[in-house]
């Protein structure tokens, strides 16, 4: 963990609720699949957002507007400095890969698919996506992963765009070397059932410190207590109890 | 130059601040961002005989100037800390460590004192009868004053070192059972833990927590911890140990001044980690500013 300072280079919606903040800083060390956790004026708790891109002293994150906290940084102005403590959580182990791993995101939990799929593409790895979305006007970042080279297919719920239905039915007949995933606890749970090879799952819950002293975010699994903070958020399949 | 230091039941502290205990673990995590030798001491996590996940997620909620926990005391059992967690301790802190203590009978809490009595590193017992998050235990204790001394009791009995009783503040008559634990023999008292409260997520119109309430703590609530520190200081004859919503080195000397001996600092630490640090670097300052030379010369001076 460290605490670090960040300007505020770009905060921008990218459709009504999800809003995309460019922090400038020290981001040394931050791996595909950790969380930065913001000190936010007038809130207790500092709140938890997931790294979507590391761009050399430039850290990404997408978020969308749930409560308070989300409300307040959507209004936050360009300049604007953040006290935030970084490095939060495992991430994801990318030797796990394979040669061609499957990357499954769910509405807000297709952030840190980004740098993961950037860093897996750089190692020469042949990735593919699947973004998941209820309908077509909640979708981003479709073309930002096209650009880094991935395959990549989206669902919609609703069918508005792209394959009608979950992203399990996208995940069908496709054929991968490993997956990682990230999204809404019962798509991470369909995920797992439908799953042909291991993988890593990317949990969320809410969260005192971040940094493992509360105790606020433990889950059971079948290797012990974890902290979702600490040992997670990212758990691998075979130890995770539903 | 200012002198921080104090007497806490014959030890010796730098200066008067101590993490609460479930804010800062067993410690060696936060020895990773900063010197922890630099604390008066600190409480470290819960422990109770047998080891314990605690409660249901979610756990945790936000208020205004503090949060909701109902962890439940999480902790590895008192045979791990003993085997896993003290020795890691001692690599990075090589002063007298609180050891917080909770149970669920009279047995419990006697037992567990008694083993962490025998280790080297533990300089006091703070025995938790107030942990406001496990159903139909702990919080039995701390609510009668019968109770509360019967575990004081128990735990005199098998201890050699200075028993310091967590108080509760969801009750009617702190005073009363301060009193009490001071008659069945403790070394001294520590309050306050959180105060009972809940929140409602508005979405689903259901509480945040899944316990439904929990512990709150924070800024908000150190004016009642004042209070309360203010009226067990002055009615007991032994040391106090205040704590609640402390965030500053003023809040330190504030709390000083309403009686307390030495003052924890507990969810500060959670939003910032750094907090007892910061606060030990900035007590000088403050001290001088309000021409203040020794801080045990101050205990209790706004008694009025």
């Amino acid at each position: 963990m460290k605490q670090a300072y960040f300007e505020i280079i770009e905060n921008t919606h990218l459709n009504s609720l999800i809003m995309k903040m460019v922090l400038k800083g020290d981001t040394s060390g931050v791996k595909a699949g950790q969380f930065v956790n913001i000190k936010i004026d007038g809130l207790f708790l500092r709140r938890p957002i997931s790294v979507c891109e590391i761009n050399g002293d430039l850290l990404t994150i997408i978020y969308k507007i749930v409560g308070r906290g989300t409300e307040e940084m959507s209004k936050m102005e360009k300049g604007t400095v953040l006290d935030l403590l970084t490095n939060l959580g495992n991430g994801y182990d990318l030797s796990l890969s394979g040669e061609t791993p499957l990357l499954i995101g769910g509405g807000v939990g297709v952030p840190p698919m980004f740098e993961l799929a950037k860093e897996l593409i750089a190692s020469g790895k042949k990735v593919t996506v699947i973004l998941g979305f209820n309908t077509k006007a909640e979708i981003f970042y479709e073309k930002e992963f096209e650009n880094l080279g991935a395959k990549v297919i989206v669902t919609t719920v609703d069918g508005s765009y792209g394959v009608k239905g979950f992203v399990t039915d996208a995940m069908k007949d496709l054929e991968y070397s490993f997956f990682y995933t990230c999204g809404p606890e019962p798509m991470l749970k369909a995920v797992h059932k439908s799953s042909v090879t291991d993988g890593e799952l990317s949990f969320e819950e809410r969260m005192g410190c971040g940094f493992g002293a509360c105790m606020g975010c433990s889950c059971k699994t079948l290797t012990g207590y974890k902290r979702i903070c600490k040992e997670g958020p990212v758990l691998k399949k075979g130890e995770i109890l539903w | 130059m200012v002198n921080t230091k104090v007497n806490l039941l014959g030890i010796e502290l730098d200066n008067p601040v101590i993490p609460a205990s479930g804010t800062f673990g067993y410690g060696y995590e936060f020895s990773k961002l900063y010197d922890i030798n630099i604390l008066g001491t600190f409480s470290f996590k819960g422990t109770t005989k047998d080891a314990r996940f605690g409660n249901p997620t979610p756990r945790i909620a936000e208020c205004t100037s503090g949060m909701i926990n109902a962890v439940g005391l999480q902790n590895p059992g008192v045979d791990k800390v003993i085997s896993e967690e003290l020795p890691r301790l001692k690599k990075c802190f090589n002063k007298k460590v609180m050891a917080n203590v909770s149970g669920f009978s009279v047995e419990d809490y006697a037992y567990t004192c008694e083993r962490l009595d025998k280790e080297e590193q533990v300089g006091w017992l703070e025995v938790n009868v107030s942990c406001p998050n496990v159903h139909g235990g702990g919080m039995s204790f701390g609510t009668q004053p019968s109770a509360a001394a019967e575990v004081t009791k128990a735990v005199k009995k098998v201890t050699t070192k200075p028993v310091i009783i967590k108080l509760s503040p969801n009750v009617t008559d702190i005073v009363s059972i301060a009193k009490a634990c001071e008659d069945a023999g403790a070394d001294g008292i520590s309050l306050i833990n959180t105060l009972l409260g809940m929140r409602i997520d508005l979405n689903r119109k259901k509480p945040v927590i899944k316990n439904v309430m929990g512990g709150f703590s924070g800024s908000a609530i150190f004016p009642v911890a004042l209070r309360m520190v203010y009226q067990v200081a002055s009615a007991v004859k032994i040391p106090v140990v205040g704590m609640g919503g402390v965030a500053s080195a003023e809040d330190v000397i504030e709390m000083m001044l309403a009686g307390a001996t030495a003052v924890e600092v507990g969810a500060q630490n959670l939003v910032n980690p750094y907090a007892c640090r910061d606060i030990i670097a900035d007590l000088p300052r403050v001290m001088e500013k309000y021409k203040i030379n020794s801080l045990s010369e101050i205990i209790g001076e706004a008694r009025v």
